[in-house]
């Protein structure tokens, strides 16, 4: 526990000395060897805690109107420790290269107050230190994305103001019912006290769902992650993608320890959210030819696959199936991790890319695989492991999520819940496929071939501390895909917790997950053994270099290859009807044709919403305009009129 | 039989069969159409002489063109090892191991687009995307028929499954709905007609034969090796579906994949290619069949 | 001698109103230096007459520091950043002088209404404090309020602060540590005013005028 005050304290430090001299390359340095040495003090402590399986307290007095700032460690708070520490720690590493050292300062310190405000929510035990948490987290990240101070920039500030905090006041009114119920603000005492009664228990489970789902990325409060998270430079997007939506999932699965063995119905309504999450996450994220855009998309895809591991893990506590709901929260929490660490690669490495091209849009680039051979590669690495194939760490999650639903869907009595459980399957399998293809795409379009702009032919590679952060990342999905019985070792305590089932029933996952290691290994060992008897037959033969055949075409022009609109097109086509498509087209017209034009684009109803959420606030909010009328001094009278005010209203009584 | 024995057989089938089936299919198509048809083992002859020819490579191509071929082949061999060929139990099954069945076929399926968006032409990126489509809507299609067969037997191994298939009478209507899912999954994932024309050499027309245009030499033989292996499973898997009983019993498995290839042929020569808008009905159809089937699973396992 | 608090507290106020209707700018700040000695003896004066305040090292120290920033540091402060951002040496208004000498007595005898109201529960050491306290700070306040210039509203957060000084030096049995924390406010005010001085706000904005600052309005 000391070792985390260690981390924290480090951490600010760090931020401090880095607000402090920003502006010079000082305060860049000061801010990264604080952070750094931060995450590392804390993954460490996390690790350490975790493999303990430690529960343990402290409490700071404070006189604050509420009590006493509680801080505690338990399994689950250790592990998102870890997510928190890792891949902050990478992000760091990336930034040192990314960042220009005039603007580094700067943004290492926010980074750090990110990074610690995280920890401090993930080990806050009363509702107020767990806000308090929250909001600097919120202000931290907000003016990360507003870093740059663009259009786009300020564009997606504000929306994800909004959005925070319409979340932040259904958690208050979440906090506000426990509390009630409870008669105290400290979680300890929700837990205790349990589910409110009857319909009371439900509403609070709604109000959590819609607060933490806005936070996580869920659908259909998910319309500021695409705007947010491209808009932020890239080490945040990574750090934003990665680790601060899975705060949203936090304090899902915290709501979910207090409230008790949750029914059926919840866990039902978690699938529908997740499903619908992953669904129209991928289907959109195909439709984009902005590499951040993509990849943001995708965050909300696969927070949609945690969504539905947690619906399967609470059908299986409440079909009391102890070991599907393992499996469930157990694939969940693993898939938080694997996507921190796979998600903050391909921001990473579509960093260095944006950097060096000068351009986001995939339709610029190509042939950045001769330019750029390690990102390439290790954008590849993060491409197969978000797609969930094997060998790579985001089979192994999406496979125990798999596994949980297969089980629950034939051992479950209830026809309903059997059948509910085992529709995840093809809808998961729908959604690898289409999130295959849709890195398929972007690796293809990106990384091989020739390059559609002269750009992205003079393309280098990204400097040497991104490569070794993406370097690193990469190595943990390869070792978490082939070895993932030690991950699970690292899921296995806040699942048992969170199912209420003891450790020792996870051994059958176990045992299935060695020949899944083994598989990984057979598969690398069998490519290798291809690779080198090809290279043995070749050697005495005549190997030829020639042009791609071009089927008689005289002059191809690289503009000629397959752009991603055209691959991503005939894949959404069966689903046009569920989303709005406004496509234009002006054909070629006449014997030799000059032009010839065909846009895409998709409509994101996530978005449409949070449009009109913000219109809601703009309408009843600009009546307050006329207070608002320019010098300071006015200010400063309203303050000190409510002085007044409260004086008068206080004193005399 | 003994472990031992059983692992010699399955790598045995494994490895030595798959090209007999292309040539079965050879031979009744050409048979159909009142030809004599190439020999049965042709395909094995095309293979080695592939194997001893030299290569010719883009200018455009990275290592993922060289690794395609490579990394289709081994997840294709190592989603053998998890069928129930030799003996009631594969070498490496184990619960859940449908999941990864599926998705080894979807990682060589990943590479060979990857590779074929290597080589920067428009050919070959259209035959990736419409191999990324097709795929894409039949990857729920063989989960569902799965799950059905799961939730009639029971069962959650692909072993498992296949080897409880035939004590349940009153799973009929489950198996028969999934024998024709699978069905459809196999003429897809094998890019057979009535979804591609293995024959044809109409780019336009292509899906699969154009993602591998500019392969040669060693590659386009392992992946023509890798294509009969895929084929070859398959079969094997929706023979043991189809008749329930020749689960782990290699002879009887070998026959069955081949009359699987017989009829994949006989499908071949009656029916046209579909116009690619139709091939995506007819694989919603697929998983529309395969819901079915889950449907009748959910229903009738109170009764089983 | 139960007078010298009551005599320093009356004297406090009488700067305030000072303060506030002076229309030079150096006579502002050195009103504020002379709040500021006023202050550092009252804890002193406190102790002698009346024993309240326990003396010791600390308070001793608390005077003399209080004095030395209030009323001296902080004023330096001020006179040189007036020289350098060369701020006219006119004070000027946005309620007229007169307008605010009568808001100033409203406020003063506001202050004294709330003073009578307000009740603390232990003995305070001179019936003037709490009355004393009040008024700075709504004095402060209207300061800050009533003029334009970016100096004198320092002015005015620093007799808002004096007073906040004022009512902890009442509540220093009770809670130590506000006195200490007053204090630490100070060096808030002199990061201001190096603030004004560093970014030369009189350049960027013409005189230390606020008014430019209405160019935020939407």
């Amino acid at each position: 526990m000391s070792l985390v005050a260690a981390a924290l304290s480090l951490g600010a430090v760090g931020a401090f000395f880095a607000a402090l001299l920003r502006g010079r390359p000082a305060g860049g340095t000061a801010g990264f060897l604080g952070g750094l040495a931060a995450c590392a003090i804390g993954a460490g402590a996390g690790f350490l805690l975790l493999v303990r399986n430690e529960t343990s307290g402290a409490v700071i007095p404070w006189s604050s109107p509420f009590g006493a700032l509680t801080f505690g460690i338990d399994p689950l708070s250790s592990f998102f420790l870890i997510c928190i520490y890792v891949v902050g720690g990478l992000s760091l590493l990336y930034g040192r290269g990314y960042f220009p050292r005039a603007r580094a300062g700067a943004a290492f310190a926010w980074m750090n107050v990110l990074v610690a405000a995280m920890a401090v929510v993930v080990i806050a035990r009363d509702a107020v230190t767990f806000l308090v948490g929250w909001e600097v987290m919120f202000a931290a990240s907000w003016l990360l994305v507003t870093f740059d101070d663009d259009e786009e920039a300020r564009a997606a500030g504000f929306t994800y103001l909004v959005a925070s905090q319409a979340g932040v006041i259904l958690i208050l009114i979440l906090f506000g019912l426990l509390a009630r119920h409870s008669g105290g603000v400290r979680f300890a005492a929700f837990a205790a006290a349990g589910a409110p009664p009857g319909v009371l228990a439900s509403i609070c489970f709604a109000t959590a769902l819609a607060g933490f789902a806005t936070k996580a990325g869920l659908w259909p409060l998910h319309g500021w992650l695409p705007q947010a998270h491209p808009a932020a430079p890239s080490p945040v997007s990574a750090l934003l993608s990665g680790v601060m939506i899975k705060m949203g999932i936090y304090g899902l699965l915290r709501t979910l320890t207090f409230l008790g063995p949750p029914p059926a119905a919840w866990g039902l309504a978690l699938l529908v959210v997740g499903g619908l999450s992953a669904l129209g996450g991928v289907l959109l994220a195909l439709a984009q030819h902005d590499l951040k855009r993509l990849l943001a998309y995708h965050s909300v895809e696969n927070v949609g696959i945690i969504a539905l591991g947690i619906g399967i893990g609470m059908l299986g506590q409440a079909t009391h199936a102890p070991r599907v709901a393992w499996a469930g929260y157990a694939g969940a929490l693993l898939h938080t991790l694997n996507h921190g660490l796979f998600k903050g690669l391909l921001f990473q490495a579509a960093g260095a890319v944006g950097q060096s091209v000068g351009s986001r849009d995939l339709e610029k680039l190509g042939g950045l695989s001769r330019r750029m051979p390690a990102t390439a590669v290790l954008f590849l690495v993060g491409a197969v492991a978000i797609s969930g194939l094997p060998p790579l760490n985001g089979f192994v999650s999406e496979w125990l999520v798999y596994l949980a639903a297969l089980r629950e869907g034939t051992l479950a009595a209830q026809k309903g819940v059997a059948a509910a459980a085992i529709l995840v399957v093809p809808l998961l399998a729908l959604v690898g496929g289409l999130a295959a293809a849709c890195f398929v795409k972007v690796f293809g379009v990106a990384f091989l071939g020739e390059p559609r702009t002269p750009a992205a032919a003079a393309a280098r590679d990204a400097a040497r501390p991104m490569r070794v952060a993406m370097a690193l990342g990469a190595a943990a999905c390869v070792a978490i895909g082939i070895a993932p019985a030690a991950a699970l070792r690292l899921v296995a305590g806040p699942a048992a917790a969170l199912s209420g089932t003891p450790l020792a029933d996870a051994d059958p996952a176990l045992g299935a997950l060695r020949n899944v290691s083994l598989g990984a290994a057979l598969l690398l060992l069998v490519t290798l053994g291809l690779l080198a008897a090809r290279r043995a037959l070749l050697r005495r033969r005549e190997v030829g270099a020639a042009p791609t055949w071009d089927c008689g075409y005289v002059q191809t022009t690289p503009r000629m290859q397959y752009t991603a609109s055209s691959f991503a097109a005939p894949i959404l086509e069966p689903f046009e009807g569920l989303l709005s498509l406004h496509a234009r087209r002006e054909g070629p017209e006449g014997y030799f044709p000059m032009h010839a034009r065909d846009e895409r684009h998709l409509e994101d109803p996530g978005e449409a919403i949070v449009r009109r959420m913000l219109r809601a606030v703009a309408l009843v909010l600009s009546p307050l305009r006329a207070l608002q009328r320019g010098p300071v001094q006015l200010y400063l009278l309203y303050v000190f009129l409510t002085l007044l005010a409260l004086l008068l209203w206080q004193v005399p009584s | 039989m003994n472990p031992l024995a059983g692992v010699t057989v399955h790598l045995l089938m494994l490895l030595a069969l798959p090209p007999l089936l292309p040539g079965v299919i050879g031979r009744v198509k050409a048979w159909m159409a009142g030809r004599a048809g190439p020999p049965l083992v042709q395909p094995y002859r095309d293979l080695f002489r592939l194997l001893r020819k030299g290569a010719v490579y883009s200018r455009t191509v990275t290592w993922v063109f060289v690794a395609g071929p490579a990394v289709a082949l081994a997840s294709t061999f190592l989603a053998g090892l998890l069928l129930p060929l030799a003996s009631g139990r594969a070498p490496m099954a184990f619960d859940g191991d449908l999941v990864l069945f599926a998705y080894l076929l979807g990682l060589g399926r990943f590479f060979t687009m990857a590779a074929a968006l290597d080589t920067g032409s428009s050919f070959e990126g259209m035959g990736a995307s419409r191999e990324a489509a097709f795929s894409a809507l039949a990857e729920p299609a063989l989960f569902l028929a799965l799950a059905a067969l799961a939730m009639t037997t029971g069962r959650l191994s692909l072993s498992g499954i296949l080897g409880g298939l035939d004590a349940l009478p009153a799973a009929v209507p489950a198996i028969l709905l999934s024998v024709a899912a699978l069905g459809a999954v196999l003429l897809v994932e094998n890019a057979r007609i009535p979804i591609d024309d293995p024959a044809t050499h109409l780019e336009l027309t292509m899906v699969h034969e154009v993602m591998v245009l500019d392969h040669s030499g060693p590659d386009l033989a392992v992946i023509e090796y890798a294509s009969a292996m895929k084929l070859f499973i398959t079969s094997a898997l929706l023979a043991a579906v189809a008749a329930p009983g020749l689960a782990g019993h290699p002879l009887g498995l070998a026959v069955g994949a081949l009359v699987v290839a017989g009829t994949v042929g006989l499908v071949e020569s009656v029916t046209a290619r579909l116009r690619l808008p139709r091939v995506k009905q007819f694989l919603v159809g697929a998983s529309a069949l395969g819901a079915v089937a889950l449907a009748a699973a959910v229903f009738t396992r109170g009764a089983a | 001698m139960s007078g010298v608090p009551d005599l320093l507290l009356a004297l406090l106020i009488l700067v305030g109103l000072y303060m506030v209707s002076t229309s030079r700018l150096h006579a502002c700040v050195r009103a504020g230096a002379l709040q500021g000695i006023v202050l550092g003896m009252l804890p002193i004066a406190l102790q002698w007459t009346h024993g309240i305040v326990p003396l010791s090292l600390h308070v001793v120290t608390l005077s003399v520091g209080a004095i030395a920033i209030k009323a001296v540091a902080i004023p330096r402060l001020l006179l040189r950043s007036i020289r350098e951002a060369g701020v006219r040496r006119e004070v000027e208004p946005m309620v007229s002088l007169h307008g605010s000498i009568v808001g100033a007595a409203a406020l003063v005898g506001l202050a004294f209404w709330l003073g009578e109201r307000m009740v603390l529960p232990f003995p305070v050491g001179s019936r003037l404090l709490v009355p004393a306290a009040i008024s700075n700070v709504l004095l402060g306040f209207l300061i800050v309020v009533a003029r334009r210039k970016a100096i004198t509203q320092v002015v005015g957060y620093l007799a808002l602060e004096n007073g906040v000084f004022v009512f902890g030096l009442a509540l220093a049995q009770e809670q130590p540590i506000l006195v200490e924390l007053s204090v630490l406010l100070d060096v808030l005010v002199c990061v201001f005013v190096m603030g004004i001085a560093i970014h030369h706000i009189s350049r960027t904005f013409d005189h230390v005028d606020t008014d430019a600052l209405a160019s935020l309005r939407e």
